[in-house]
Order: structure tokens, then sequence, then C-alpha cells
């Protein structure tokens, strides 16, 4: 490239400022088609989509058997089933994942011998690789059967049988195997944090005779609470968006499963919002249908948007001491 | 995570655990639970698929077609999955590593005006965590545009766009790749010192020539373990496989024979195969899952073992 050619240094900024752009022109694009798309689901539902009340499934049915004259479409449906179902799995995953995430991270930082480490680096970056898919093949040929089988009594399942039926596919697994598909993603960031603590502040600690632990749980930790934050954030977004594995564990009926029933809850099928239009997709070119489908993806958006950008954000406090999220 | 770089912990040779306050020593405990649990898992996951591959191994299912047959010998193999596969890697490649240096290089090397680099660098945040469904949704009804309809799979003599291809789900899976392809590069960028680029600039060079002849291929190995990472993430992707290619196993060409054929046609991936063939799926063909699930796992730890190996070889001249 010559010195003064076409390529001037401004013309090069542009076009580079110019291509960078085109992210923030896709995210435009991409609230604007989903929600046109989904607008017909949520003007004819109001807040009542967010609701409950009935069987989603019998809805979601009756809305793919709409009539075809556009004038009489059926949108009615009230989705707090899988909203209450993406709820559950999604806090339950996190909320397991982030004391075992954040143990592991100071496992690594902290106490985990070279040999150990050695091994531990590229374990964790395995299973943030492992395909869900592949989770899901092993959750429901493996996990499901063993749950169903040795797990959940007789007694159980008759207790609950004119309700639900429980065959070992449900919220306990799902969130089990949800857990070690983020878990990764958290340790990643909070490894990171940790290291970047300013070594100063933890050798002022020892020398004032706190020991090892001490140091990382007063210090270390507590200086990493914002990546913590960050990467509990960052970590219920990918979790809110998983829909193969948990479509194949989680036991894909739309039961809202209820607290108040003890153990039984953990074996209760459930089904998250992207599950359900994982599993409906070939429902797509019924028009209604279409649309509610787009208004599940609509909601998805919205919440891991404001997911991603309270991560973003929260992760700002951390570049004072020169992490860079 | 990078290799540590932090000194050694403070300590001294009294610390011992024992002496430690109870509660202190179930932290410690339970630091190593954690660790030697995460150990296990991956082992168990990586084992038992090994085990279940080496069980169900067979050549044959390199090379045959997938079928649609009750019979589970009849039902042919992963073939048009494999390539299936091969192709979003390829396509997808080729979509998100230049955008995501483009991005990558504005963002630490012009970044003017700030406040748009700042939205820039959240947004980028944002497609990170979009589900991958959302995306295909996305996708769907961006392609079913009739003005971009060549790009798409229509079947024979009928006008209605499906918005259904190789190249909408390679697009969509490019958005996958883009984030961490942009990260990679901005840290690899970020770790070349100011130095370097003043020499250039001494030297004559214009800042775009800097660029070009000095920053990019410093930052080739960040590159490369960016775009190794986000084709992991490309080869495991179910959602928008499922979404933008639809139920079919075979190969579909969508116009003629031609290459551009291949890439506006249907068709399935790895992933899909595994999803399909699955009780989930009601394929109920849990040996050809298994093997293809193993075939799908080896290739993503081969990818994984790419970026450690790149990651290894960052040896630059100014880091000796």
């Amino acid at each position: 490239m010559r010195a003064g050619g076409f390529w001037t240094d401004a013309r090069v900024e542009r076009l580079l400022g110019g291509v960078a752009c085109i992210v923030l022109a896709l995210i435009a694009g991409m609230i604007a088609f989903v929600f046109q798309k989904a607008w017909p689901s949520f003007a004819h539902n109001g807040l009542a989509w967010f609701g409950g009340g009935g069987d989603v499934d019998l809805q979601l049915e009756d809305i793919f058997n709409s009539p075809a004259d556009p004038a009489h479409y059926v949108y009615t449906l009230h989705a707090w089933p899988l909203l209450w179902g993406t709820f559950v799995v999604t806090v339950g995953a996190v909320l397991v994942g982030m004391v075992f995430a954040l143990l592991s991270a100071i496992f690594i930082v902290e106490f985990a011998p070279q040999r150990i480490n050695r091994v531990l680096e590229p374990v964790v970056r395995l299973l943030a690789a492992v395909p869900s898919v592949v989770y899901g093949l092993i959750g429901i040929l493996v996990i499901v059967p063993f749950v169903g089988e040795h797990l959940i009594s007789l007694d159980r399942k008759e207790s609950v049988a004119n309700v639900v039926q429980l065959d070992g596919a449900g919220l306990g697994v799902g969130v089990l195997i949800l857990t070690v598909m983020i878990v990764p993603i958290m340790i990643a960031i909070v490894v990171d944090a940790l290291r970047a603590v300013p070594h100063g502040w933890r050798e002022g600690a020892a020398a004032l005779g706190a020991n090892r632990w001490r140091v990382m749980w007063t210090i270390s930790v507590r200086t990493a609470r914002p990546a913590i934050v960050a990467a509990a954030v960052l970590a219920t977004a990918r979790a809110l968006g998983e829909a193969i594995m948990l479509s194949m564990v989680a036991g894909s009926a739309s039961f809202a499963p209820n607290p108040i029933d003890g153990i039984t809850f953990l074996f209760e099928p459930t089904r998250p919002l992207a599950s359900a239009l994982v599993e409906n997709v070939e429902g797509l070119s019924v028009v209604p249908f279409g649309q509610t489908l787009f208004a599940f993806a609509a909601v998805l958006l919205v919440s891991s948007m404001l997911l991603s950008l309270a991560g973003f954000a929260a992760k700002q406090p951390m570049r004072k001491y020169g992490v860079r999220p | 995570m990078e290799a540590a770089t932090v000194p050694a912990p403070p300590t001294s040779p009294r610390d011992s655990v024992s002496s430690w306050p109870l509660r202190d020593r179930v932290g410690y405990y339970a630091c190593w639970a954690a660790g030697l649990t995460l150990i296990a898992v991956a082992g168990a996951i990586v084992l038992y698929m090994a085990f279940r591959g080496a069980q169900y191994f067979d050549l044959g299912m390199f090379v045959e077609s997938p079928n649609a047959a009750l019979d589970q010998s009849q039902s042919g193999g992963f073939r048009d999955p494999l390539i299936g596969t091969a192709l979003l890697l390829v396509l997808s490649t080729a979509i998100a590593a230049p955008l995501g240096v483009t991005i990558a290089v504005w963002l630490t090397e012009y970044g003017r005006p700030s406040g748009l680099a700042r939205t820039v660098e959240s947004a980028v945040e944002v497609v990170a965590g979009t589900p991958s469904i959302v995306l295909a949704m996305f996708g769907l009804v961006f392609f079913q545009q009739q003005w971009i309809s060549f790009l798409t799979f229509s079947s024979e003599g009928s006008n209605v766009v499906l918005g259904r291809s190789f190249i909408a789900a390679a697009a969509m899976m490019s958005l996958i790749a883009l984030p961490l392809v942009v990260g990679a590069t901005r840290e690899a960028l970020n770790a070349i010192p100011g130095h370097v680029r003043e020499a250039s600039y001494a030297l004559g060079k214009t800042k775009a020539a800097t660029i070009r002849r000095v920053l990019l291929p410093a930052a080739r190995p960040g590159i490369g373990t960016g775009t190794a990472l986000g084709m992991g993430r490309v080869a495991g992707d179910t959602a928008i496989v499922v979404v933008l290619l639809g139920a079919v196993m075979q190969i579909n060409n969508g116009a003629g024979g031609s290459v551009f054929g291949l890439f506006r046609g249907l068709g399935s991936t790895l992933t899909s195969y595994v999803y399909y063939n699955s009780p989930a799926g009601e394929g109920l063909a849990p040996e050809k899952a298994y093997f293809a699930a193993f075939v799908l796992l080896l290739l993503v730890i081969v990818l994984n073992f790419v970026v450690t190996r790149i990651a290894r070889g960052r040896e630059q001249p100014w880091t000796r």
C-alpha cells in the first residue's frame, strides 16, 4: 500500500467505522423485524399474554388450527407457564452455578496445584464448548431414564398422576445440565477478575495475619464483585436462550411446576419459552401461529438484550483494576 | 482465561490448612470439591461419549446419505449432515472473520467518536447475548423478503419465499462467531505495545499501512483463536439449523447442480442429525445419534485444541 494512494487514513477510518456500524443496523433490524411480526399476538392479548389461565398447549393448538380467514384468526394465549418455566430453570441454574463457579474460580486462582490447573483450564474450555445437543443427548438417554426409574418412587408418580405425568424428564434434570453448561462462562469471567486483583492488596492482608482463604474471601472476592455480578447476568442471558437441551430433557409439557409440591417440584416437567419455540417451528407457515412464535422470540430478545447491557455495565467498574471486559 | 501471570500467592511456611478456623477449612475443602467435580464431569462426558462412539463405530456412516426408513439398517449414515456442517463452517467463517476483524480494528485503533465506539462495543455484547433461536427467527423474517429471495431455497415453480437456505443459516451463524472474533482480535491488538505503532509511523507509514502491514500480522494468532472458537460454537449450534434448514436430512439442491445452488439449498448438519435421531426428535435411532454426537464432540475438541495451540504460539518480537 503506497502512502498517499486511494486509501488515505481518513477514507480508511470512515470505511472501517461504516462497517462497524453494520452491527448497530443489525440490532435495530432485529428489533424491528421481530416485533413487527410479533405485534398481532401482543395486540390481541394485551397484558393477559403474560398472565396465566388455561392450558398453553391447548391454546397453541387452537392457534395452529385457526380458520384461514384473517378476520377469524385465533390469538388467545396466556403464556405464564412458559414464562414461569423459563424463570425457574434459569434462576435455579444460575444460583447453583454461581456458588459452584465462585468456588471453582477460587480453586483455580489460589488453591489448585500447578498440575491440577494444567488439567482444569482445558476442562473448563471443553465444558463450554460441548454442543448443547450433546448435553441434551446424554440427558435424555442416560440421566432422564435413571431419574425416572430410580429417583421417583411409584407413590410420588401416583400422587400427581391426575395432574401431570412424571417420567424422569423435568425441572431438576434441566437445571442440573443447564448448570454444567453455564458454569464455564462464569468461571472464565470470575477467574480473570480474581487474577486482576492488585497483588499488593493481598499481600497487605496476608501481612496482617489473614490466612489464604481469608485473603481470598475478604480481599479478592470482594474486589471482584462487579465481575461476579456480570458473570451471573451474562450466564442468565445464556441460560434464558437455551432451547435444544431443555426441549430434550425438561419434559416438554407446558406445565408450571409448583414449589409447594416439595421434592416432587424437582421432577415436574416444564417447558421454557425457547424450547416451546424450537419445538413448534414446523407450524411457522400458519400465519397466526407464526406470529405467536415471533412473540416468544420478541420476549426472549428483549430480556437477553437487557441482560447483556446490564452485564456490560456491571463489568465497567473492573476496568480500573486493568481487566478489559 | 489467560495463563497465570500473577506472582505466587502470599504464603508463609507456618500457614497450614489444619491450623485454620473451621469456617475457613470448610471453604477450602469446598473449593477442592468444586474443582475436582468439574474434572469428573468433563471426564465422564468425554469417556462416556468415547465409549458409545466406539460401541457404535461404523465407517459406512461417513459415506452413506441419511434415508427416512423405519428399519435402522436401511436409514443410512450422516454423509449429508457432515457436508452441511462443513459448508456452514466455511460460509459463516467467511462472513464473521472479516467483519469481526474490521470491527475490532476500528474499535481499538480509531474508536472515534467515542460515544459511537461505546455503542458499537455494547452492541457486539448484545449480539453475543442474543439466544441463537432468536437469531434464527430474525434470519427467517429477514430472508423472507422478496428482494433477496435469490439467496434462499424455493421449490420448483413456486413463488413462496420460505427464507430458508444454507446462506441464511450461515449468515445467522456468523453472528454467533462474530463477538468471539471481535473479542480475541481486540485483545491481541491491545497487547501490541504503542512503540511498535510509533516505530512504523516514524518510518513514514500511514496509519492504514501500519494496520495492514504491522498490526494485523502481529494480531494473527488472536484472530486465529477467535475464529477457531467461533467455529466451535457454529459447529455446535442446533437451533439455527432446525429453523433455517428445516427438518430435511438430505441435501436438497436449490437451483440446478451449481455450487450456488448448493448454497441456497436445504440440508442438515451433525447437530440436527443428532437432534432428529434422538428420542426428542422421534428418530428413535439412539445408536446413530450417539455416533454422530461422538463425531461432533471430536470436531469440537479438535477446534479447542487448535485454539490452545494458536494461543501458545503467541510469541512476538517485543514479548521476548
